[in-house]
């Protein structure tokens, strides 16, 4: 990764804490435009919390965030979250249908979904269309999470922040979420930031990526950083060392 | 009634404590609490009651009234200490339900504007906001905690915090408002309200005891919606800061 790739959000000494307690230390890095990072760490590294930074769903304690080369706080807090995607691991739908979900980012508009567009997001993410008026209740957990991503697709977002979103999936829906994703990445050159804990997966999708261990970005670059890390804390993550 | 025949009646405190005993309920002592704090509270409003009467001075109706009301937040606040600034929340909305009612009464003529009137009436419906409050209050903050991962969804969605705790608002609202709803649904069939039950032991006539009693009803509804819609309106926003960020509910 070099500072001449476009960036899409850049952290300079961001500092988080919930009470006295340190979330996030001192994070210094970017995440390039157009591409997809993976984000690995052992849990309660402070990934997730990151993530609600991006979004601005919480401030940093003292630090910058920039996003597409501008302080996040430019951006009128819905604008700057219509420019994000969210899908977290529990893809947690609001009560009702599959069209309800998909409605809801336009409905927060004062617009419309139409069912054709509806339609086509759920062809995007490899649904059948005919599962629109299909309670949430009743789909698989690979299905809700699809159903999460088309969700996130509505708004058109450039940057979409993925937290754990195949860790309950069995190994076929797995395929198919990545595979997805990847195709979002080349169609639409959406930016991807992607927590997994599966380093497998961090490696075959993702181009970037991220280590963090207790609060720290402790080593970011190229993917095969994951193959060939310097740090020594990250040599032991990746060998399994550090849960 | 005599004072004999008022002292015969503690029977009725006696059985409860007997039971409690017996049962090792444990309830022998806040039992005794609860009839002494009656009996002293009744009997001190009882006499200020006379005083008000008497005196007929507008400025002692109203030191009535702010005392309800200081009464009614000091025990609902407890309920809402996770809200910010809840205190003078349920101030503002007892002083306007308050303020409502008692102005279409008196504008319309409905009641006569003396104190035998104002006092017992404002004290139904101060009462009455006072547990609806404690109801709102209390569903209120139980759904946004169960809630919160969905409305985080619908602010990062791009939705405001008004969207955002719609759902929780709005079943706050609905469940405050149900007991009200229901109790009138099955009023005369199941029991008979305090009031009219009252005026007619003290020998009115049933049919005009009545009316007052359906105009106490049909004000209470208006109390129980104007209660928890106005509660939760000022509520909300302190949820949020001026980031539309969910706030943590303090503990």
């Amino acid at each position: 990764m070099t500072s001449s790739d476009p960036v899409a959000i850049k952290f300079k000494n961001v500092n988080y804490s919930d009470g006295k307690l340190p979330i996030l230390k001192n994070i210094n890095g970017f995440f390039p435009k157009a591409k997809i990072t993976t984000i690995v760490g052992p849990s309660g590294a402070g990934k997730t919390t990151l993530f609600r930074l991006c979004n601005g769903l919480i401030s940093p304690s003292s630090g910058e965030t920039i996003v597409n080369e501008r302080d996040i706080n430019y951006y009128e807090p819905t604008q700057l979250r219509r420019t994000f995607g969210l899908a977290l691991q529990r893809a947690t739908m609001l009560r009702g249908n599959v069209f309800k979900n998909l409605s809801m980012p336009r409905i927060l508009q004062d617009k419309r979904l139409h069912k054709n567009e509806a339609k086509e997001l759920l062809n995007d993410v490899g649904l059948d269309p005919n599962i629109l008026e299909r309670n949430v209740k009743d789909l698989s957990g690979g299905q809700r999470q699809k159903v999460s991503i088309a969700r996130t697709l509505v708004n058109k977002p450039n940057i979409l922040l993925l937290d754990e979103i195949t860790s309950s999936l069995d190994q076929v829906s797995q395929l198919d979420i990545e595979t997805l994703i990847k195709q979002l990445n080349e169609k639409y050159k959406v930016t991807i930031i992607w927590i997994t804990h599966n380093l497998q997966q961090a490696r075959s999708v993702g181009d970037y990526t991220w280590v963090m261990m207790d609060g720290q970005l402790v080593e970011s670059g190229e993917i095969s950083l994951l193959h060939h890390p310097q740090h020594a804390k990250v040599k032991r993550f990746i060998k399994g060392e550090v849960e | 009634m005599s004072f004999l025949t008022l002292t015969l009646s503690l029977i009725f405190v006696l059985i409860p404590i007997v039971l409690s005993k017996t049962l090792k309920l444990g309830l022998e002592k806040d039992t005794i609490i609860a009839t002494i704090r009656s009996i002293i509270q009744l009997l001190a409003v009882g006499y200020l009651l006379t005083f008000v009467f008497d005196s007929d001075n507008f400025f002692y109706l109203v030191c009535m009234i702010i005392l309800m009301i200081g009464a009614a937040t000091q025990n609902a606040r407890k309920k809402g200490a996770a809200i910010q600034g809840i205190t003078w929340k349920l101030i503002v909305t007892f002083i306007f339900v308050e303020g409502l009612t008692q102005g279409i009464l008196l504008g319309l003529q409905i009641t006569p504007p003396a104190a035998q009137y104002i006092i017992p009436i404002s004290g139904m419906l101060i009462g009455n906001s006072m547990v609806l409050s404690i109801l709102f209050l209390n569903r209120f903050t139980s759904e946004v905690e169960t809630r919160q991962e969905e409305t985080e969804l619908i602010l990062s969605l791009g939705g405001t915090p008004k969207q955002a705790i719609h759902m929780p608002l709005i079943h706050s609202i609905k469940a405050s408002l149900i007991p009200t709803i229901e109790s009138q649904k099955t009023i005369g069939l199941v029991q008979l309200p305090g009031m009219m039950s009252g005026q007619i032991i003290a020998g009115a006539d049933p049919a005009q005891a009545v009316q007052f009693q359906l105009l106490i009803l049909f004000l209470l509804l208006t109390t129980a919606a104007v209660t928890s819609i106005m509660l939760g309106l000022l509520s909300y926003p302190t949820l949020f800061n001026k980031q539309m960020q969910m706030l943590k509910i303090r503990e």
